[in-house]
């Protein structure tokens, strides 16, 4: 069975989701879970980071679209870190990069959050 | 357990519909793929255009009832890739799914249903053939170059 797992780590306001192994159709409710802890928690500032995540199929991608209208109706986003080529390669296939934001680094996702912030006080 | 359930030749897997399974099938696929000489990149091409053609199956043709088969032949013939996936459940008529426009698809949040348009950009062919209440069949083809890789 593919080996796949989450973590949340909370900096401030920003909640990061970390990615790990295989995510599929078998595997996708797990990160839907995931999405849903930090929904109960009224946790809408999201990166999820990709590092460890060595593969993805459709059934993984549609979790982000499954989540992306909640969080940005409570004034929240959902931001993408730190893919591989091959991982980044599928959601630029499918359209992604016209309606996520996708930051190199965790750390530059999550400064986007906090200038959004600031600009906002 | 898995053994006893699965039926593993060089060439063939006959495998139940279960989501659990896609990860054996995956491995199937890869060893496959990395024999016919494809690269690396060609080759997880492959593996998820086979995955999504499962995904698909065990969701609409079985809808997700846990002991349908999944039989999964591999073909080559001079430079052509075959991976031929046959299932005993529910037809549908390929014809009748239009390639998505991505942009709308995603304004509109649709989840599910990109799998098929992955398929057919990640593969050189993908057929369908179904007989109601028979069979049916999606084959993805990838073309193997002249140096016998790609």
């Amino acid at each position: 069975m593919a080996e796949f797992s989450t973590s949340v780590t909370d900096k401030g306001e920003v909640s990061t989701i970390f990615l790990k192994g295989f995510l599929d159709a078998h595997t996708a409710p797990m990160l839907e879970n995931t999405f849903s802890g930090l929904i109960d928690k009224n946790r809408y500032s999201i990166v999820v980071n990709f590092k460890d995540l060595a593969y993805i199929s459709s059934a993984g991608l549609g979790v982000f679209m499954a989540f992306i209208e909640i969080v940005r109706d409570n004034k929240g986003d959902i931001k993408l870190a730190a893919m591989t080529d091959k991982v980044y390669n599928i959601f630029d296939l499918l359209g992604f990069p016209l309606l996520y934001d996708i930051f190199k680094s965790e750390e530059e996702a999550i400064n986007k959050f906090n200038e959004t912030k600031n600009l906002e006080s | 357990m898995k053994a006893e359930k699965n039926i593993l030749t060089r060439n063939k897997l006959v495998i139940k519909s279960r989501t659990e399974n896609l990860s054996e099938i995956r491995d199937f696929i890869s060893s496959a793929a990395v024999n016919a000489g494809f690269t690396k990149e060609t080759t997880d091409n492959i593996i998820l255009a086979v995955d999504e053609a499962c995904t698909n199956i065990i969701k609409h043709a079985y809808q997700y009832i846990p002991d349908g088969e999944i039989i999964l032949t591999l073909k080559t013939a001079e430079n052509i890739f075959t991976i031929e996936i046959t299932d005993h459940g529910k037809s549908f008529e390929p014809g009748l799914i239009p390639n998505p426009d991505l942009k709308k698809y995603l304004d509109q949040r649709r989840v599910g249903g990109l799998g098929m348009y992955l398929m057919k950009t990640l593969m050189d062919e993908v057929k369908y053939e179904s007989v109601p209440g028979k069979f049916n069949t999606v084959s993805l083809s990838k073309f193997i170059n002249a140096n016998g890789s790609k």
